[in-house]
């Protein structure tokens, strides 16, 4: 079997504070193979994007990547020096962010940007770069590509503004794609426009692309696989199929019983009580367990480790069986 | 521009915000005044030597203090009056126009590049190179710029270089100061983490995505800063420091006017209109400038 395109292994990504060490991720590993659509799912503060920022080696200061290894086509990123990271940036792994309003430089057009991107990394004339962009834009299915190339962020609207962002992203053609809730911030008509675009794009350019989203709607979507992080852990990981049929973690569980479902109509929704541990205070035994209703002596004592209970799909949970 | 398209397409448009049209009209006369005024201004002062019909540094005892030509003591040939040594102070105005508007506009200029580059990389890294920078920044505002400047002038000797560059050196801190607090909270914008995310180098991300940001607060400095400058050319002459008498230049004129005030009105007045109406006319030219490189503003 091939190496996977991208392997993020015992990943630790911690920020110091006044009040202990929080460790944001704590040990994720997960692979993502070419072509593939992997989603990361959990809640807010969960350790989603610090996740991805770690990948581009984009932590924000204090934090800093503590352990782990991220594997890029066989090479160790963490190993590498500043420049060739750099490279590695928008080149080979690119990011689309959640907020479309923010996420473009608000002086200069939409086709300069691009054009920029694809200046900076694939060099050539600013005419080819500009063609590029264009036809970009014209990938992404924003109307009138030649005309919109030439308008600022301000005046496109948030799902053409998230088109945009995408083109950007996309311009040098890389090989995997970060997309940090990339539709949280657009309605739902634009959501599923968005999300079209980019199974369509992904499809046509064979190119994986890390989901992060706290919105299993968009996981069945999207997704082939997934992995759900909770507390800086990946507590399930599993092909999307069999996560939604056979949940095995009780915090999997939790999360889909909190959608809305035809044959619970009348009921109300159930929540998961309780609120995510401190990330500054380690405490031995299984995270979720002050959380959990299945829990059993053993899980405040022991860490449960992921083991593969179906093919590929793999839980941290001893109990439940 | 965009408000004429009408008639090609065959439909009645209305635009649909008329005001719109006003505000465009408005902005062209601020920039045609502006420029118009700045360009008389500085043409008049290259051409001093032509236009001048005097020598500016000649005096006439005989006609000293003469009010302007419209007065009733008034001379035809000294339009706006002689001063207390019978000098033409139209010609000097002309003459005096080189020194103080060229002073004036490289002090800006080197100014302008010291601060805003160390306030681009104070605001930019942070941590100590920002503590560092801002801790110079706070000596320089604690030490009167005038004190600094006598310091300076008095090592290297008063000459119109030095001048220009004690200037500079003494007001950089203007603009490293609005830049710095600019680029702190452009840095965190999601556009430049967009920008980092697709490998900018970070000059790029600086030069590209955080210095264009922080244009309009500069512009508006720079102008305020030329006015300033004209003033405090004036000041660094009037101590001896600055361009030696007898070259004029307005703000020379200004403060040796200002002891005749109250019986020849014309010494003081018609150097102070010359500094007013440039800095009206740069202000203007700034306002327009801004508005025309915010997309955001642009009609």
């Amino acid at each position: 079997m091939p190496p996977p395109l991208l392997a993020v292994e015992r990943l630790q990504t911690h920020f110091p504070t006044s009040r202990g060490v929080l460790r944001a991720v704590d040990g994720v590993s997960f692979t993502l193979e070419r072509g593939e659509v992997l989603g990361l799912v959990g809640e807010s503060g969960c350790g989603k994007s610090v996740t991805s920022l770690s990948i581009m080696r984009l932590v924000p200061p204090p934090g800093r990547i503590a352990a782990g290894r991220v594997l890029f086509e066989g090479e160790d990123l963490f190993a590498k020096d500043d420049e060739a990271m750099r490279r590695v940036r928008g080149a080979r792994i690119a990011m689309v962010f959640q907020e479309p309003m923010t996420s473009l430089n608000p002086v200069f057009s939409i086709g300069d940007q691009i054009a920029g991107a694809v200046l900076a990394h694939a060099g050539g004339g600013r005419r080819a770069a500009w063609e590029h962009g264009v036809a970009m834009l014209d990938q992404v299915q924003m109307p009138s590509p030649r005309q919109r190339a030439r308008d600022f962020p301000h005046q496109l609207s948030g799902g053409l503004r998230q088109r945009a962002m995408i083109a950007l992203a996309l311009a040098s053609g890389p090989a995997v794609l970060i997309a940090d809730e990339p539709t949280t911030a657009l309605d739902v008509t634009i959501q599923a426009q968005i999300l079209d675009l980019l199974r369509r794009l992904q499809a046509e350019r064979g190119m994986a692309v890390l989901l992060i989203t706290h919105d299993l709607g968009v996981v069945a979507e999207l997704c082939h696989r997934v992995a759900v992080i909770y507390a800086g852990r990946i507590v399930e990981i599993a092909p999307v199929r069999s996560l939604f049929a056979r949940p095995l973690h009780p915090y999997t569980r939790g999360l889909l019983q909190c959608l809305p479902h035809p044959s619970r109509f009348g009921q109300p929704l159930t929540t998961i009580e309780g609120v995510p541990p401190d990330l500054r205070q380690v405490t031995a035994g299984c995270r979720f367990a002050p959380r959990c209703v299945h829990v059993i002596a053993s899980c405040r004592t022991t860490e449960p480790a992921l083991e593969e209970r179906e093919p590929g799909h793999f839980v941290a949970c001893p109990v439940l069986r | 521009m965009s408000a004429v398209v009408g008639p090609e397409t065959g439909i009645a448009v209305t635009p649909a915000v008329p005001a719109g049209a006003g505000v465009r009209r408005r902005t062209s006369f601020r920039a045609v005044f502006g420029l118009a005024v700045l360009l008389l201004m500085s043409g008049a002062a290259i051409a001093a030597p032509r236009i001048a019909p005097w020598d500016p540094g000649r005096q006439m005892l005989a006609k000293r203090l003469r009010p302007p030509a419209w007065q009733a003591r008034g001379l035809r040939e000294h339009p706006l009056g002689t001063d207390h040594l019978g000098r033409d102070i139209l010609s000097r105005i002309l003459y005096g126009g080189r020194i103080s508007l060229g002073v004036g506009v490289s002090a800006v200029t080197l100014s302008a590049c010291l601060g805003v580059s160390l306030g681009l990389l104070a605001g930019f890294h942070g941590g100590r190179t920002d503590a560092l920078i801002m801790r110079v920044v706070d000596v320089f505002l604690a030490i009167p710029y005038i004190l600094l400047a006598m310091g300076v002038v008095f090592a290297l000797g008063p000459s119109l270089l030095n001048v220009i560059l004690v200037m500079a050196v003494t007001r950089w801190v203007q603009f490293a100061r609005i830049v710095r607090a600019d680029v702190l909270s452009l840095r965190e914008r999601e556009f430049v983490a967009g920008a980092r995310a697709r490998g900018n180098r970070s000059l790029r991300l600086l030069l590209r995505h955080v210095l264009p940001n922080a244009l309009t607060p500069i512009i508006v400095v720079a102008t305020l800063e030329l006015a300033f400058m004209i003033i405090y050319e004036s000041a660094l002459s009037f101590l001896g420091l600055g361009v030696q008498p007898p070259t004029p230049t307005w703000g020379w004129m200004l403060s040796d006017g200002r002891n005749y005030v109250a019986t020849a009105w014309w010494l003081a007045t018609f150097p102070g209109l010359a500094i007013m109406l440039t800095v009206l006319a740069v202000n203007l030219l700034g306002d327009w400038l801004r508005d025309t490189l915010d997309p955001r503003l642009r009609v």
